[in-house]
């Protein structure tokens, strides 16, 4: 992930505190995922950015998953995950979701 | 895992869901948006 990136959800964190946070990734690859799943929960697995050594122990959902998808407005998700639902390897996708650290 | 009420750091894909994407669906779920980013993995 980003360094960037890192450093605004370290930045966030701090501000709002970890109890009242949840990640919630969109993305398909799975490594992809592992990595920034790994990021927010147990730090940087390449060790370069600021959540390198750090354990945020973020929850972590995908938007693919039945249990998010449920909480969602039917309209809104068909409307902005539709398309991709249909083109996307879902039950990879959950099945990596499974896996997060955490859970 | 609950979304309403908490706090979403949506991060999307370039090539799976966006971040916007995401960002709108959780808060039609009753969570709060504060970071929303797009990745793009090389």
């Amino acid at each position: 992930m980003d360094p960037e990136n890192q450093d605004r959800i370290k930045g966030l964190v701090d501000t709002h505190g970890a109890d009242h946070l949840v990640v919630v990734l969109g993305a398909a690859d799975l490594e992809s995922l592992e990595v920034a799943a790994e990021t927010v929960t147990v730090g940087d697995p390449a060790y370069v950015g600021p959540l390198a050594g750090v354990q945020l122990g973020l929850p972590v959902v995908h938007i693919l998953e039945e249990d998010v998808k449920e909480q969602v407005d039917g309209g809104v998700y068909d409307e902005q995950v539709g398309l991709l639902e249909m083109t996307l390897d879902i039950e990879q996708v959950r099945e990596a979701a499974q896996k997060f650290p955490g859970r | 895992m609950k979304l309403d009420g908490k706090k979403v750091i949506a991060l999307g894909e370039r090539d799976g869901v966006p971040g916007p994407a995401i960002a709108k669906c959780v808060e039609s779920a009753g969570a709060e948006v504060v970071f929303v980013e797009t990745e793009c993995f090389v």
